[in-house]
């Protein structure tokens, strides 16, 4: 089924997108002319796939859950921010803040990610061919981000229990995050997430993993009389 | 919050539709600014003459050209809506002297080639006012503006021009604007108000005043221009682009062959010709992003 937004105003297209009668069947939606518009496919909840033509806005796919989106586009800010579960795979470029404080699914960006990828996020799997910008993975909770180009400065500044996994450089580290061992358990993940990215021909082995020292967050008895 | 909209044609292609592709950019923008805006538009230069966009406000215009024209020996004058443009062989300093003793009306830009014009109200008023899809030239800049810093008034309202065919618009908002302004001051540069983009402005100016070219001047802008901004500026025959190091405030750039578009969100920029296979990009925190000279 086909949604021109020419022709239908974006409430409209959301509202059909979000009440889906699983009776009907119809799992498969395109949409035309996003034209940059804010909010496309936010607040999805049925397994349907969507695939939008073109560039779109800010927190397009935002707290999805379970649908399979695709955008033929670059993406503005905020792409599936406080996703739920589901998958949204962006051809082009992410702007910032891509994956914020999402709980689960899967983000796969094409192109590069600008700052904050995966500001504060909370259990999602991020899996950036190109490179993130600064800030990235800051104060990441828990889940994957896997970088497959360079990360910028400041990365993973004080974060949790997010592991992050990057390929080339990495312009500087943020507040408590570290370099960490890459073992088999670890190995092991990352070829799961690169083989859901279809990038079998890049080698886990070839990934730096960094975490976090557990240094700033947990609470030490030694600082008591500091709070 | 603004919107910021700029383009710069590589080519001569697009420019007789130059106002009409600045102007779906504005008004695309005003979910980013309701309160003003204001646009500025490079065209053909003439040689020895320069051109003075001025702000009238409530004043006749056939009285403001009867005055005028007793004082300045003017070789055009033309309205446009509340504002006019005024050209004249006469000397720059000349002029500046007189219209700042005019009563009721106030400079909004001068140069061999730019004209600007802005004013309060939505941005599809504004453009429509002064019937920028009619402007043909070389390049443009414009602004949407959700006041913060200073009050909703025309001199509140972007673009800034500080100098010669210069002019600057900013989405964001400094914070060392005050020190700033005074040293700048005491170095000879003149500012008509509060606002904090009109700081930067100057300080840009001062700097393009000491030969220092436009990427020079913005580059040593990031190390004394303290607080948030995505600026874009124009001069006579260059156009740029630069975001601070924390880059909180957004920009897109897309570029083809033709033309380089600049602007807060890709929405604003969406109707313009070939701009799907447009190479878009974001500009990195703290790299000046320039074309032309």
């Amino acid at each position: 089924m086909k949604l021109d937004l020419t022709k239908l105003k974006l409430r409209k297209v959301n509202e059909t997108l979000q009440s889906i009668d699983p009776k009907k069947n119809n799992k498969n939606y395109t949409i035309l002319n996003p034209e940059g518009n804010h909010a496309i496919c936010a607040g999805l909840i049925d397994d349907i796939d969507v695939t939008v033509k073109g560039h779109v806005g800010y927190y397009c796919g935002g707290m999805n859950q379970n649908a399979n989106i695709t955008v033929e586009g670059n993406v503005g800010t905020g792409v599936a921010e406080n996703m739920m579960s589901g998958k949204i795979h962006v051809k082009g470029n992410a702007s910032q803040s891509a994956g914020a404080t999402a709980h689960g699914g899967f983000l796969l960006i094409d192109g590069d990610a600008s700052s904050r990828c995966g500001i504060s996020m909370k259990g999602i799997d991020i899996v950036v061919k190109g490179s993130v910008g600064h800030m990235s993975a800051f104060m990441a909770q828990s889940g994957n981000l896997v970088v497959c180009g360079d990360a910028g400065e400041a990365l993973g500044d004080s974060l949790y229990e997010t592991d992050i996994y990057i390929k080339g450089k990495v312009k500087s580290l943020g507040a408590d995050c570290i370099e960490k061992k890459m073992d088999n358990k670890h190995l092991k993940k990352l070829d799961k997430l690169l083989k859901k990215a279809k990038l079998d021909k890049l080698k886990s082995k070839d990934f730096k993993r960094y975490g976090s020292a557990r240094k700033l967050y947990n609470f030490k008895i030694d600082n008591v009389s500091s709070y | 919050m603004c919107g910021i909209v700029g383009i710069y044609l590589k080519s001569k292609k697009f420019e007789n539709d130059l106002g009409k592709m600045l102007s779906g950019m504005l008004i695309n923008m005003e979910s980013r600014g309701p309160d003003s805006a204001g646009f500025a538009i490079y065209k053909k230069e003439k040689k020895d003459e320069l051109k003075y966009s001025i702000c009238i406000n409530n004043l006749p215009f056939e009285k403001f050209k009867k005055d005028i024209s007793k004082k300045i020996k003017l070789t055009k004058i033309l309205k446009n809506s509340d504002h006019v443009i005024l050209s004249s062989k006469e000397k720059l300093k000349k002029v500046l002297n007189i219209l700042n003793e005019f009563k009721g009306v106030s400079l909004v830009g001068f140069g061999k080639s730019i004209e600007i014009f802005k004013q309060i109200g939505n941005p599809k008023e504004v453009v429509k006012k002064f019937n920028l899809e009619n402007f043909s030239g070389t390049h443009g800049i414009g602004h949407t503006r959700m006041a913060t810093e200073s009050a909703i008034t025309t001199d509140g309202s972007h673009p800034y021009s500080t100098g010669s065919d210069e002019c600057l618009v900013h989405n964001g908002s400094l914070s060392n604007h005050n020190n700033l302004r005074r040293n700048l001051t005491k170095k000879g540069v003149n500012f008509s108000s509060e606002n904090d983009t009109e700081v930067a402005a100057g300080y840009i100016s001062n700097h393009l005043s000491n030969k220092k070219n436009l990427k020079e001047t913005l580059k040593k802008g990031l190390s004394d221009l303290d607080g948030f901004y995505t600026f874009i500026t124009g001069t006579r025959k260059g156009f740029a682009i630069v975001r601070d190091e924390i880059a909180c405030k957004p920009a897109v750039v897309a570029e083809t062959k033709y033309y380089v578009a600049i602007a807060s969100e890709f929405q604003a920029m969406a109707h313009l010709p070939g701009v799907n296979m447009a190479k878009i990009f974001e500009p990195e925190p703290g790299i000046v992003y320039s074309w032309g000279s």
